[in-house]
């Protein structure tokens, strides 16, 4: 499952929220991306495709999807893909995605595996791959740095804040994939010519077998009470000196002054 | 003691002792209880881990609901699960918070849709609506570029909590409270299985504990580059941490990344060597009392986060910094 988010790594400050839409919206210069956990969880399941084979398949739900942006996972080399792309998927919560998300792969039907970032760059929740393995009655592996499939069980190494756990599964099974997978590939050339020329199928909540009230917006179990931006008193005392090295010391004697050291 | 129980927390220990954040959240849940008019319940689980339940207590809890079993030893998502589905339905709370930790950003979601609960992770501010009683929980969104405030109608309505983020109450020895066995426990058989576990070595000062901590950034260039911030820790008796970028280029371990999908760190002086100051690496430091930066653009964010900065080349900055910091210590 991969996401089209704004981009995370514009600059601070350049995000707006856009308070009559509950919306955080960013200057039209930036183009959005796969959500770059995402991207790793492409990459992981390419991983196994190039040493196991197989075909992947990936889930983008939203609306007004950016056909470039969401083809990306094809041009890197991703087999199929599935938009859930409809007004009614808008402004949803994790519990909303989710329904729909665990209902399209319920119509995808077979699967050794699925692949989710371990949070979207947008909301940072980190809830929709372990949400989507409860109902879909599967088990999971939170925050994957690296996964081998071996004789129909998976083995992942889950990063923990000391080191990382390794931990067997039976297949099917849901992954989250952390960035300590590593850099996901570049698309090709080639891979990108063929994305250019692949149809993705488009599904609306009736091709799911849900009613417009269980997904987005009206399907949410949390409300969206108040979104704000902090404002912050930027004071920032810079310490100059004739030459840089002068300036580190009389930083290191700014700080004693102020008791800070 | 009140009569129903309005907030269940669920408690971690590690080798015996109970996690600052249990406590932290004990301390938010106080609150919440008070402002609801009932009482704390804290579920513990683990094997041989009843001694902690005296430490809930003194620290806010009314009762603490112990599930102490062989297969509880390590956390595994469909055992934990399991167990606090049932302590939930044996407590019967409003609300229910677990720390934003390894732990809880995978049993948090998966006990959230298993109840068919409303869930708010990574919160740094929790409060109850006057009017509706309704939880508040408000969270970073987009990187930490803007808040939000949640609510929910499901019960309980559910949280995870930053580290650091609430403020534990002291504690009182003479604070009364029950302890009581899950019962029944519910089956624990996991399709999971841990076969190992491969511990990064630290040297030194924990990151999450160390008074003075200083991160470097892609700036920094490569791994010598953060042998001379090791030194500068060791005068300092700190701990170094770094950004996603420069972990990812393997100049010094994931686990000292700091930021919102790292550590969270809080020392009395964080000092940002050659990194932007993205968002989400704000996240985890942004409670430092002091933040110093030191970033050869005078254009970068960091310098709207620190109070005291130098804008130059850290190669050229540090060093000297570092020989002063060490005469001044000396003195
Ligand atoms: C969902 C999500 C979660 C993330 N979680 C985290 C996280 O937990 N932690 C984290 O850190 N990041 C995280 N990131 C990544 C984050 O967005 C930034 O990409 C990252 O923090 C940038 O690291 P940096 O500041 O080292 O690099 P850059 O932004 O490239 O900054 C390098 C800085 O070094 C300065 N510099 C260069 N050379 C020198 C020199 N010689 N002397 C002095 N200054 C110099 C430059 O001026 C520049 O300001 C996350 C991203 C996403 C999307
Ligand atoms: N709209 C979406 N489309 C496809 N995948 C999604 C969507 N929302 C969330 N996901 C997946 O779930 C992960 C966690 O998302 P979240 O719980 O929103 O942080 C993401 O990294 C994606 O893999």
């Amino acid at each position: 499952c991969a996401k089209q988010v704004p981009d995370p790594e514009a600059p601070p400050g350049s995000l707006k929220v856009d308070c009559g839409d509950h919306l955080v919206v960013l200057p039209r210069s930036f183009s959005p991306v796969i959500s770059p956990f995402d991207e790793q969880a492409v990459e992981a399941a390419l991983r196994i495709k190039d040493a196991q084979g197989g075909s992947i398949t990936v889930i983008t739900l939203g609306n007004n999807l950016q056909r470039d942006v969401v083809k990306k996972p094809l041009s890197m080399g991703a087999d199929e893909l599935i938009l859930l792309e409809d007004s009614a998927f808008e402004g949803g919560d994790t519990w909303s995605t989710v329904t729909a998300l665990a209902a399209a792969i319920k119509k995808v039907g077979d699967y050794d595996l699925i692949f989710c970032g371990r949070q979207a760059a947008d909301w940072d929740a980190g809830q929709v791959g372990l949400g989507l393995a409860e109902i879909l009655g599967l088990p999971v592996v939170s925050v994957a740095q690296k996964v081998e499939v071996m004789d129909g069980r998976v083995r992942v190494e889950r990063v923990v804040p000391d080191g990382y756990e390794v931990i067997e599964s039976p297949t099917p099974a849901l992954i989250t994939v952390s960035n300590e997978l590593g850099e996901p590939r570049y698309a090709t050339l080639k891979g990108i010519m063929a994305a250019a020329k692949k149809q993705p199928t488009v599904w609306k909540p009736a091709d799911l077998g849900l009613d417009p009230s269980q997904v987005g917006e009206a399907g949410r179990n949390t409300k969206l009470l108040r979104l704000f931006q902090p404002t912050k008193e930027a004071r920032c005392e810079i310490v100059e000196g004739e030459t840089p090295e002068e300036a580190g010391t009389l930083l290191a004697d700014r700080l004693r002054s102020a008791k800070v050291l | 003691m009140a009569s129903s129980l309005s907030v269940l927390v669920t408690a971690e220990v590690s080798g015996g002792k109970v996690a600052p954040v249990t406590l932290e959240l004990l301390g938010a849940a106080r609150e919440l209880a008070d402002k609801l008019g009932g009482g704390v319940a804290c579920a513990l689980l683990g094997s041989g881990i009843g001694d902690a339940a005296q430490q809930l207590i003194h620290h806010g809890a009314d009762q603490v609901v112990v599930a102490d079993d062989a297969g509880l030893k390590d956390y595994l998502s469909d055992t934990y699960t399991a167990v606090m589905e049932a302590v939930v339905r044996q407590t019967d709370p409003e609300i229910v918070l677990l720390g934003h930790t390894s732990q809880g950003r995978d049993l948090g979601p998966r006990l959230a849709f298993r109840l068919g609960a409303g869930l708010a992770t990574d919160c740094v501010e929790l409060d109850i609506d006057g009017d509706s009683k309704q939880l508040l929980a408000t969270r970073p969104v987009y990187g930490g570029n803007a808040r939000a405030t949640f609510t929910t109608d499901t019960r309980p309505q559910m949280a995870t909590v930053r580290s650091k983020a609430m403020t534990p109450l002291p504690a009182d020895p003479s604070r009364q409270g029950e302890t009581l066995t899950l019962s029944p426990m519910p089956d624990i058989s996991a399709r999971l299985t841990l076969s190992d576990r491969v511990k990064e070595e630290v040297k030194g000062v924990k990151l999450e504990d160390a008074p003075v901590v200083v991160s470097g950034g892609r700036g920094i260039g490569g791994p010598e580059g953060f042998q001379q911030l090791e030194e500068l820790v060791r005068t300092l008796k700190g701990a170094v941490g770094a950004t996603r970028a420069a972990c990812d280029n393997g100049w010094w371990p994931s686990s000292a990344q700091v930021g919102l999908t790292g550590k969270i760190v809080a020392p009395d002086l964080y000092i940002a060597v050659a990194l932007s100051g993205s968002s989400q690496h704000m996240a985890g430091c942004s409670g430092s009392k002091a933040l110093v930066a030191i970033n050869k653009d005078p254009e970068a964010n960091i310098f709207k986060e620190a109070q005291y900065g130098v804008v130059g080349d850290y190669r050229q900055v540090l060093p000297a910094f570092a020989r002063r910091v060490q005469e001044l210590l000396e003195k």
